[in-house]
């Protein structure tokens, strides 16, 4: 699984981190999300998707 | 055993219903499932309106929430550009405004909100809302050439907007109905400092309540307070709150009472559901049916219905923790939980001064709310206090109690 995320959308609302915190983290400076694994594992996709669906500002992307 | 249902119709295309209609898809409902939105725009996301589309920062096509192929990949019918007229229950049929009858096993209740119209608004040039995307086309075009605006409301979408239009030219004069702007929603720390970015920005803010909007030869010429102060303006936003959708619902046998009365479950009626703005649910804490306007909320209350509707005797209550935020220029401001009925606040990291701090604000000892600007990876560190409405022990985040402390409690 492949994704990406776009700062500039992000709303630091943190809503990512709660639902797939091995995958995103907030930026200590600006709270923006943060990716800490770019192509996680396929065991990781529903909580990924979880955290595309529950973002309040679209910022992040499921490519494959 | 009895069968799910083979033929949902989701009613409103903004995010709750753009997101029940994906939810359903994603937790494996494989009937037919209809997404109807009185826009005639693609599913898109509304808090930049009154931010990035209205400053003119950004493209309307980038608020749109999904590409239009994923509609088609999911299987989601859309029927975009059409309103809502009727819901006959009996037939479970949906009836549309071009004569379409949807049938419908099961229908989820989205239509959202309306602004609030002031007397003396419909008609004249020059008066505008801001709800849609049109709507922020609109009044960006009319922010043009600097003219006088006068924003008639001061919550979130009358500031934001204030702040977007400010800079982008216009003469802004904010109505405020509290002494400063937002004081209520987010406690006099955030709101105090929000008040002083608004003076930077040259924004003046006028305390009063607007009792109408004046206009002569077809155009607005301003704002009438109670006072009897009349406010010139060219062109005039009305931001005064909304109101649910729900005409569109009488003679259904649904309960309506400012929303969709719903179950903790957020049923309506048996094979009716609702989520987002629209939808009245009992507040987890206190049993009172309340609607939320918030971004993540009709996110949240969204997931939890699709979940629902199709989980049968697994389904589990809608209570999501309220969490809106707030942009004005530099600062950025969010807040869980609430601050409408605490009685104290307590600076947690940082300081007001520092434009930069969270802070919790407690009901007795109780927390209820928690409140962050400029700081936005702290205030999650909060979250679990609020959501579980602690008592505040002056330690919110690591190791915990020890013997010293334990004696606050």
């Amino acid at each position: 699984m492949k994704i990406n995320v776009d700062r500039d959308r992000c709303v630091g609302a943190g809503q990512c981190v709660l639902a797939a915190g091995a995958v995103f983290d907030q930026n200590v400076d600006d709270g923006l999300v943060e990716l800490l694994q770019a192509e996680p594992s396929e065991e990781l996709r529903d909580a990924v998707s979880e955290a595309q669906l529950i973002c309040p500002s679209g910022a992040i992307e499921l490519l494959t | 055993m009895t069968t799910g249902p083979q033929e949902i119709v989701v009613v409103g295309a903004g995010v709750a219903g753009s997101v029940t209609a994906e939810t359903l898809r994603r937790e494996g409902y494989a009937g037919r499932l209809t997404l109807v939105g009185a826009e005639p725009h693609l599913p898109y996301d509304r808090p930049p309106l009154s931010k990035q589309i209205l400053s003119g920062q950004w493209d309307p096509d980038r608020i749109r929430l999904r590409r239009p192929d994923v509609y088609d990949r999911l299987g989601i019918e859309l029927r975009l550009g059409v309103s809502v007229t009727r819901l006959d229950r009996s037939a479970r049929v949906v009836e549309l405004a071009d004569g379409t009858r949807l049938a419908a096993d099961a229908v989820v209740v989205a239509t959202g909100v309306r602004p609030r119209r002031l007397p003396g608004d419909d008609g004249p040039a020059g008066v505008h809302a801001l709800r849609t995307l049109d709507d922020a086309l609109a009044l960006r075009e009319a922010l043009a050439g600097g003219p006088r605006l006068v924003v008639a409301g001061a919550g979130l979408l009358g500031t934001e907007a204030a702040v977007a239009a400010r800079a982008s030219g216009a003469d802004v004069t904010l109505v405020s109905a509290e002494p400063i702007p937002l004081l209520g929603l987010i406690g006099p720390q955030a709101a105090g400092l929000i008040a002083a970015v608004h003076r930077e920005l040259g924004l003046r803010v006028r305390q009063g309540r607007v009792t109408g909007v004046e206009s002569a030869d077809g155009a607005v010429t301003g704002v009438r307070l109670a006072d009897g102060t009349l406010l010139a303006a060219d062109v005039v936003l009305v931001a005064t709150g909304s109101l649910p959708n729900t005409e569109w619902l009488r003679g259904s046998g649904l309960r309506v009472d400012d929303g969709v009365v719903c179950d903790t479950l957020g049923r309506a009626n048996p094979g009716v559901w609702a989520a987002g703005d629209v939808a009245s649910l009992p507040d987890p804490r206190t049993g009172n049916h309340r609607r939320f306007e918030h971004r993540t909320q009709a996110t949240e209350q969204a997931i939890a219905v699709a979940r629902n509707l199709l989980a049968g005797s697994g389904a589990r209550p809608v209570a999501p923790l309220p969490y809106f935020w707030t942009d004005q220029h530099d600062l950025k401001v969010q807040v869980f939980g609430e601050v409408a009925g605490t009685d104290r606040c307590h600076v947690v990291e940082g300081s007001p001064a520092e434009r930069k701090f969270t802070a919790v604000h407690c009901a007795g000892d109780r927390v209820r709310g928690a409140v962050a600007v400029n700081l936005p990876r702290a205030a999650q560190q909060l979250r679990p206090l609020v959501e579980s409405g602690a008592v505040w022990t002056g330690e919110p985040v690591g190791p915990p109690l020890t013997g010293s402390r334990a004696d606050g409690r």
